[in-house]
C-alpha cells in the first residue's frame, strides 16, 4: 500500500510513515499526538474530528491520510497565534459556551470553515452547516450564539 | 509561634484516607430540602451504585508537606463529633495522626497559590468552576490563584463518586468552611506577627490588611515558612448568600482556555511513552460464551501481544490500526446466548416479571378506596419508557500502567474510588496497589459509573508488560455500557367535581424510585415501585427514574385537568399548596405567556398548516423545583414534531454561578427532547439493533428550539445541585404540547421517533 511520510500541518512540516488508507485521525492523534481533534464516533457522524484540510472542513476520521497528504492540515492546535485566539476561540469563552467542551474542537473547525466561505451567516445557517455535529451537552444555542459573535468580529476587524 | 486554640504541627503524619461507605449516597436525610417537603425524594434510588466499598485499605502514609512543600493545610472532616474528639479544639498535635474520615482538604502554599483536594470529578457540569468560586469566596482569593485537583485516587480523599447532585449541597459548603478556616489561620498569623488584635484585620483578594496601620501581607508571604496544619469540624458559619461577591455572579469555565486551544487532555487523549494499543473481542450478544480460539493468525503480526483470559479476548499492539487488524485476525466461536426478551415484549415482560412493590420504595397514605369514592371522575393510564443511551461524545476510555507490582489507570469515570475498587478486585490487589487518575472528561449523564475500560486496559497492559491504551469506539459504547432503565408506569386517579384530587395511584414497573411521590395534595395516595430482572444491563442516568415518573405524573396531571374542564396550570395549582414549585410554576407560566397560549379543547389536525400547542409540567428532585413549558409545532403533512420554543423556571435555592447554571438547564432541554421524541435503544435476543449515531438519533442544531431560563434564585435556601433535575419537566411539557397541538395523547418514550 502506499505510504505517506510528510503532512503539513498548521503550517509546520510533519515527518511519518504510514499507510495512505490509514485515518487522518488516527495519524494526528497517535502518531503525532495532536490529540486537539477528537474521535467520538469514527464514522463522520458526529463531527467531532473535523479538521481544515486545504481550508475546508472535513472529518477527519473517515478521511484517508492519503488525502490529506500535500494539502495543509489545520487543526485545533493551530488557530491560536502568539498567544492571540482565534475570533471564533474566543468567541466560545466569551458566550462561555463549553460544559464538557469535547465537541468544541469539532464544532470551532467547523465554524472557521463557515465564516471564511460565508463571513455573515444567519442563525439558521449556522445550524445547517453545523448541523452534522453533536453537543451531547446540548450547547446548541450557545455555538450559534458564538458563531454570531465571532462573525461580527471578523467584520469589525476588517472594516 | 502558635496560635491561640490552634495547636500547630510541624510535621503531621499525613492521613490515612480511609473510605467512607456512605457519605454522600445520593438520598440521604441531611439532603433534605427545607424542612422535608418530600419524603418520597428521600427514598433510595435503586439503580445508584451505592455499595459500601469492601475493603477499608489505608494510604501509605506520607510527610504531607513533603509533598504539598511548606504552607498552610486545612482538612474537612466529615464528623463533626469525630471532628471533635479527634482534633480537640479544632486543630491537632504534632503526635497526633490526622483524623480519618476526611472528605477534602486545601492547601495555600508559601507562593499563595491555593490548591483544593476533592474527590469529586468534572464531567461537564462545572463543578471545577463553582468550586472554585467556592473557596475564592470564604478564602478571599482569586478565582486565578485556586486549582483544584480532583477524582486522583492517591491524592484525594475518597468520595463515593459524582452523581445524585451532591456537589453543590455536599462538597461545596465543606470546601467552603475549609477556606474560612484558612483564611482565619492566615488572619491569625497576621496578627500574631503584628502584634495586633485578630478582629481587626481585613483579608480580600489574597492579602491581610490592618487598616490602622496599613500593613499588609500576602497569603504567600504569610504561608512562607510555615507547616500549619488543621482539621475542622465542619461547623464553622459560612458567608450568608446575601453577602457573596464571587459566589452567586457567573464565572466562565476555568479550564475554557484549555479546552479552545485543543490543550486540555481528556482520559482519551492521555498517552504514556512506551504505550500499545488494546482491542478487545466482542462476543455476538450479552451471554455468550467463548467456545474456541484461534489467535495463531494474530499472534504473528510483529508486536502484538493477544490475551485469553477466560471470555475475555483483547490485543495490544503498536497502533490502533494494527490492533484492529490483529483483533480481526482473531478467529474465535462463541456458544449461543441464552434466549433473552427483546424490545418488542419488554414492557409485557416487565409487568409478568415485576417482584412485589417495596414499601420502601413506596408510600401509602390514606384509603383509595375512599379517595375513589369521593371522585366524581376517575381515569387509568398506563405510561412507558424506553431505554436509552448516554451516548457522552468520549466513550470510555483508559489507559492502564503497571510499575512495581502496583496499576495506575488514567480513565473517565464518575466514581474514581469505585473503578480502584473494581481492578482491586478484578486483580486480586489491595487497594492502596491502584491508583486511578481521572482528567476531566467528555461526559457521562451517569453513564460512567463503571471501569470496564479500565479492567480491560489493565489487563492488556498486564500481559503486554507496556502500558496500555484502550479506547471504546461508539458502536461499543453502545452496546457495552449500560442503559438508562425502561419501565411501565401505571397510573389511576380520581378527581371530584372541584376539580380536587382525591386519590392518586402510581406503580412504576423497572424504571426506578426516584421521585415517584407527588408534591401536590392528594389525601390517598398509594405509590410503588416494582423492580424487575432487566434484560438489558441497566444504570443511572441524569436525572434517572425521576425523568420517567415525571413524565408519567404531569402527563397524568394533563389528562386530568382536560378530564376536569380545567386549564392545566390552573389545575396543578389548585392541587398544589408547596410554595416553591407554585412559585416556578406561575414564572414559567407568566414568562412563556401562558395565558395566551393555553391550550384550547377540541382541537385536531388541521389540513395544509402547522399544528401548533403549548404544554407546561412541573416537578421536584434533588432539591430542584422545575416548571417547564414548551410550544411544539406539528407538521400535518410528515407528522414531524418540532419543539419551537421552551421556558424553564429553576429554583436550586441560592444560585452559585447564574450563567452556569442557565447552560445546564438549557443542555437539559436541549438533551430531554432527545428521550422524550426519538431516542430509543433496539434490542433483539440480546443483540443491540441500532448502535451507531447513523441510527440512534440525538438531538441536533435543527431540534434546538429558543430556550429561555427563569433562574428562581432563593438566597435565604442553601444551594442545591442543579445538573440533572431540570432535564424532568421537558418531556411531559412537549407531550402536553403535542396533545394541545393535535388532540392526540402519546404515552411512550420517546413519542414520536417517526412523528406522531
Amino acid at each position: 500500500m502506499a505510504r505517506v511520510t510528510e503532512l503539513l500541518i498548521n503550517g509546520v512540516k510533519y515527518s511519518v510513515d504510514v499507510d495512505a488508507g490509514a485515518s487522518l485521525l488516527s495519524v494526528l492523534r497517535d502518531d503525532l499526538d495532536l490529540t486537539g481533534s477528537k474521535y467520538g464516533c469514527g464514522e463522520g457522524q458526529c463531527g467531532a474530528c473535523t479538521v481544515l484540510l486545504a481550508g475546508a472542513p472535513r472529518r477527519s476520521c473517515i478521511t484517508p491520510v492519503g488525502d490529506a497528504a500535500r494539502k495543509p492540515i489545520t487543526t485545533m492546535e493551530g488557530l491560536e497565534k502568539d498567544g492571540q485566539l482565534h475570533p471564533v476561540q474566543q468567541a466560545f469563552l466569551d458566550e462561555d459556551v463549553m460544559q464538557c467542551g469535547y465537541c468544541t474542537s469539532g464544532m470551532i473547525m467547523t465554524a472557521v470553515g463557515l465564516l471564511k466561505v460565508h463571513p455573515d451567516p444567519t442563525d439558521q445557517e449556522i445550524a445547517r452547516y453545523l448541523e452534522g455535529h453533536i453537543c451531547r451537552c446540548g450547547t446548541y444555542q450557545r455555538i450559534i450564539a458564538a458563531v454570531r459573535r465571532a462573525a461580527k468580529s471578523m467584520q469589525e476587524v476588517r472594516s | 509561634m502558635r496560635l491561640p486554640n490552634q495547636p500547630i504541627a510541624n510535621h503531621p503524619p499525613t492521613p490515612s484516607l480511609t473510605r467512607r461507605g456512605n457519605e454522600d449516597l445520593v438520598l440521604t436525610k441531611e439532603g433534605c430540602p427545607e424542612g422535608g417537603v418530600v419524603l418520597a425524594s428521600l427514598e433510595p434510588e435503586r439503580y445508584e451504585v451505592n455499595a459500601r466499598p469492601t475493603y477499608h485499605f489505608g494510604m501509605p502514609r506520607r510527610d504531607f508537606f513533603k509533598v504539598l512543600g511548606g504552607g498552610i493545610a486545612v482538612f474537612c472532616l466529615l464528623d463533626r463529633t469525630l471532628g471533635a474528639q479527634e482534633a480537640g479544639r479544632g486543630g491537632f498535635r504534632r503526635d497526633q495522626a490526622l483524623p480519618q474520615e476526611i472528605s477534602a482538604w486545601l492547601h495555600v502554599n508559601e507562593n499563595g497559590e491555593v490548591t483544593v483536594y476533592t474527590g469529586k470529578v468534572e464531567v461537564g457540569q462545572d463543578i471545577r468552576t463553582s468550586l472554585t468560586q467556592a473557596v475564592a469566596e470564604e478564602l478571599s482569593v482569586a478565582p486565578g490563584s485556586i486549582h483544584l485537583l480532583m477524582g486522583d485516587t492517591d491524592r484525594v480523599p475518597f468520595d463515593m463518586g459524582t452523581f445524585g447532585s451532591r456537589t453543590t449541597p455536599t462538597m461545596s459548603p465543606q470546601l467552603r468552611r475549609a477556606s474560612a478556616a484558612a483564611r482565619e489561620v492566615l488572619i491569625g498569623l497576621a496578627a500574631e506577627a503584628w502584634k495586633v488584635d485578630q478582629a481587626k484585620l481585613v483579608a480580600a483578594n489574597g492579602i491581610v490588611t490592618d487598616p490602622e496601620s496599613r500593613r499588609s501581607a500576602s497569603y504567600g508571604e504569610l504561608a512562607k515558612g510555615r507547616e500549619l496544619a488543621k482539621a475542622i469540624p465542619a461547623e464553622d458559619p459560612l458567608t450568608p448568600a446575601a453577602q457573596w461577591k464571587v459566589m452567586g455572579k457567573p464565572l466562565g469555565k476555568v479550564t475554557g482556555r484549555d479546552i479552545v486551544t485543543g490543550r486540555h487532555r481528556y482520559p482519551s487523549d492521555i498517552k504514556l511513552p512506551g504505550m500499545l494499543y488494546g482491542k478487545v473481542l466482542r462476543p455476538p450478544a450479552f451471554g455468550a460464551t467463548l467456545s474456541s480460539l484461534d489467535a495463531h493468525k494474530a499472534e504473528q503480526i510483529p508486536g502484538v501481544t493477544v490475551v485469553h483470559d477466560g471470555n475475555f479476548v483483547g490485543v495490544a499492539a503498536p497502533s490502533a490500526r494494527v490492533a484492529e487488524s490483529a483483533l480481526a485476525a482473531l478467529s474465535a466461536t462463541w456458544n449461543s446466548a441464552p434466549r433473552q426478551p427483546s424490545g418488542a415484549e419488554i414492557f409485557q415482560y416487565f409487568k409478568k416479571n415485576a417482584q412485589p412493590g417495596e414499601e420502601r420504595n413506596g408510600h401509602a397514605i390514606g384509603s383509595i378506596e375512599k379517595g375513589l369514592a369521593e371522585a366524581s371522575q376517575r381515569l387509568e393510564q398506563t405510561y412507558t419508557v424506553s431505554y436509552i443511551a448516554h451516548a457522552p461524545l468520549e466513550p470510555r476510555a483508559a489507559v492502564a500502567e503497571w510499575k512495581d507490582g502496583k496499576l495506575t489507570v488514567w480513565t473517565g469515570t464518575q466514581r474514581p474510588f469505585g473503578v480502584r475498587g473494581e481492578l482491586a478486585e478484578a486483580f486480586h490487589l489491595p487497594e492502596d496497589h491502584v491508583r486511578v487518575v481521572m482528567p476531566d472528561m467528555g461526559s457521562g449523564y451517569g453513564g460512567k459509573h463503571t471501569g470496564e475500560a479500565a479492567a480491560e486496559a489493565a489487563r492488556l497492559a498486564q500481559a503486554a508488560g507496556r502500558p496500555v491504551k484502550l479506547t471504546w469506539t461508539r458502536e461499543e459504547e453502545f452496546t457495552w455500557a449500560y442503559f438508562r432503565p425502561a419501565g411501565v408506569i401505571e397510573v389511576s386517579a380520581g378527581v371530584a367535581s372541584d376539580g380536587s384530587i382525591t386519590a392518586w395511584e402510581f406503580h412504576n414497573y423497572n424504571s426506578g424510585a426516584a421521585a415517584i411521590g407527588t408534591l401536590y395534595n392528594i389525601p390517598n395516595q398509594r405509590i410503588q415501585f416494582h423492580p424487575v430482572n432487566s434484560p438489558l444491563r441497566q444504570g443511572s442516568y441524569r436525572s434517572l427514574a425521576a425523568t420517567a415518573n415525571h413524565f408519567a405524573r404531569e402527563s397524568f396531571m394533563d389528562e386530568l385537568a382536560h378530564l376536569a374542564h380545567m386549564d392545566p396550570l390552573e389545575f396543578r395549582l389548585k392541587n398544589l399548596t408547596d410554595t416553591r414549585l407554585r412559585a416556578a410554576l406561575e414564572a414559567a407560566g407568566e414568562k412563556f405567556g401562558w395565558e395566551q397560549n393555553k391550550p384550547q379543547p377540541g382541537r385536531g389536525f388541521a389540513k395544509g398548516r402547522t399544528l401548533r400547542g403549548c404544554g407546561i409540567a412541573g416537578g421536584f428532585d434533588k432539591g430542584g423545583y422545575v416548571a417547564t413549558c414548551a410550544e411544539v409545532a406539528v407538521d400535518p403533512a410528515t407528522r414531524q414534531v418540532r419543539v419551537v420554543r421552551v421556558v424553564t423556571a429553576f429554583d436550586c435555592g441560592a444560585v452559585v454561578n447564574p450563567d452556569g447554571l442557565r447552560n445546564q438547564i438549557e443542555g437539559a432541554n436541549n438533551m430531554g427532547i432527545g428521550g422524550a421524541l426519538f431516542e430509543a435503544i433496539q434490542f433483539e435476543n440480546g443483540r443491540i439493533l441500532n448502535p451507531h449515531f447513523a441510527q440512534y438519533r440525538v438531538p441536533r442544531f435543527s431540534d434546538a428550539p429558543a430556550i429561555e431560563v427563569v433562574l428562581i434564585d432563593r438566597r435565604d435556601v442553601p444551594s442545591a445541585g442543579a445538573g440533572e433535575t431540570p432535564i424532568v419537566g421537558i418531556a411531559p411539557a412537549i407531550g402536553n404540547a403535542i396533545f394541545a397541538a393535535t388532540g392526540k395523547r402519546l404515552r411512550a418514550l420517546p413519542m414520536a421517533p417517526k412523528g406522531v
